[in-house]
């Protein structure tokens, strides 16, 4: 798996799992939850492709309009933050 | 080389079911959006809001026995195809029929049949599709269904573009008939796919707005789907003149690029490389032009870069000109959208009238235009553009100019 220390949650490593996939950038390092999905090369079909990814694994819903809501989508960190909510949310 | 003008005009739409109650709609900034009815289970879908053509009676129009060959996506066409006809006043006889073309633009063909077809075999596990699935859902069909419902006998087929189809069929059949090719053409475009199917897949595509679509506006957030037919007879300036037509407007340029780019994100290079070759194409300079009916969808990406490409086409001009998007009254009827919008941008050139972008909020920064906001505007509009750019990165525009 490209980045995810053994630190991170679960839900963290797949999420970076995910967006390992849509890595545009030649030999990107691994990637950490502060790192900018934008600097990662992701363009907004990436951006699509992804949520569908993390809807499927973690069989939840997750509200994105691509006019609306890209700078919420900042860091992997921000995508980790928001899948976890709609995942603690699912269980409760 | 033939000049070619517009001698009629048809169209089923969100706005009503003939051209001069959709114009009239349109001038008076009606919303056509509205819950969605024509999906099945509209309940489990996320999107509630359509642009759906409202009480359309197949048997109105039809025979009982005809229906079972049409899809929905034909029956539309062939009524805005009658009604454009009959408005021309032409009487297609044979010598006549053989040297006319029917071209339509349509994204996907016949949805509703496809989905209904696979919901029976997928979900229901039955064993047979009704047996004219094939002929109503293939996307030639509106096309070929205008052919025969119509009598028209010359070049006929369906140019698929996605979201430009139609601007792309109307474009090619105007230079058929400039050209001399044909001697007359019916042409336009139509696109009937609010299904469950098609709705899932724009879901997905994440670029929808929830409840209303206010295009170039601050707070805009995406597009909303329409459906609708629109159809315009296309004849040489000396044959309408000859025969006493009353002619609506003059098409006088068609310009097309392809972005070679993005599948998805509009270009700027793209879109103003279209706009200008339908300028080179018309004879005209961007000073000419008064009225621009833009694309428009709607979402963040193609308002702001539409915007920066009339920026770059019309320089200093861009500021004088009136852009609008009545896709904030019909929604995106895709591969129709381009002759719902060639008839709106006809009429504004025969009228002298602006149609509004309605919803509007107000300025982005990103989009300072003048969008002719909320109310329609009278003016003097010798020149006007019409505008589609497709998924894909396929580009095409017309440009109409006032008869006189």
């Amino acid at each position: 798996m490209t980045g995810a220390s053994s630190s991170m949650s679960d839900v963290a490593n797949d999420v970076i799992a995910i967006i390992a996939k849509k890595v545009r950038v030649p030999n990107h390092p691994k990637i950490e939850l502060s790192d900018r999905l934008e600097d990662l090369g992701l363009e907004s079909l990436d951006a699509v492709e992804m949520i569908f990814d993390l809807e499927e694994k973690f069989d939840i819903q997750i509200p994105y309009n691509a006019n609306t809501t890209r700078t919420e989508f900042d860091t992997v960190g921000d995508v980790v933050g928001a899948i976890q909510k709609l995942v603690d949310k699912k269980k409760s | 080389m033939n000049r070619v003008v517009v001698t009629g005009l048809g169209a089923v739409t969100p706005l009503g079911h003939s051209a001069a109650a959709y114009w009239d709609g349109l001038q008076r900034g009606v919303s056509g959006l509205g819950p969605i009815t024509l999906s099945a289970t509209p309940e489990e879908l996320t999107q509630k809001v359509v642009a759906e053509i409202k009480g359309f009676d197949p048997l109105a129009h039809f025979d009982e026995r005809e229906l079972p060959t049409l899809d929905r996506v034909s029956q539309i066409a062939i009524v805005a195809a009658r009604e454009a006809i009959a408005q021309s006043g032409i009487a297609f006889d044979r010598s006549l029929s053989v040297r006319t073309a029917c071209i339509i633009g349509s994204g996907v063909g016949g949805m509703t049949t496809l989905d209904d077809t696979y919901r029976r075999v997928y979900r229901d596990n039955k064993k047979r599709v009704y047996p004219l699935s094939i002929p109503r859902l293939m996307v030639n069909a509106p096309a070929s269904q205008i052919s025969m419902h119509c009598g028209l006998r010359g070049p006929a087929f369906v140019v698929a573009s996605a979201c430009a189809s139609a601007t792309h069929a109307i474009g090619v059949a105007f230079h058929m008939v400039r050209s001399g090719a044909v001697e007359c053409a019916v042409t336009g475009g139509s696109e009937a796919c609010i299904t469950f199917g098609t709705m899932r897949g724009w879901e997905a595509m994440r670029v929808m707005a929830p409840e209303v679509c206010r295009p170039f506006s601050i707070g805009r957030e995406g597009m909303l789907i329409g459906e609708g037919a629109a159809v315009l007879v296309l004849e040489p300036l000396e044959r309408a003149k000859a025969r006493g037509a009353d002619i609506l407007a003059e098409i006088v340029g068609f310009g097309m690029s392809a972005d070679a780019g993005d599948l998805t994100a509009p270009d700027v290079d793209g879109m103003s490389r279209a706009m200008q070759w339908a300028l080179e194409d018309a004879g005209l300079s961007p000073q000419d032009v008064q009225y621009v009916n833009a694309h428009g969808t709607g979402t963040a990406a193609n308002d702001e870069t539409e915007t920066r490409a009339l920026h770059k086409v019309f320089g200093h001009h861009a500021r004088s000109l009136a852009v609008s998007s009545t896709k904030s009254m019909v929604g995106h009827a895709l591969g129709a959208a381009g002759a719902l919008e060639m008839v709106a941008t006809v009429m504004a050139v025969r009228d002298g009238v602006a149609p509004p972008t309605i919803a509007y909020l107000g300025p982005d920064p990103a989009c300072d235009l003048d969008y002719v906001p909320n109310v329609a505007r009278k003016m003097d509009i010798e020149v006007a553009l019409s505008n589609s750019f497709a998924f894909g990165g396929l580009n095409a525009v017309l440009v109409a100019k006032k008869y006189s």
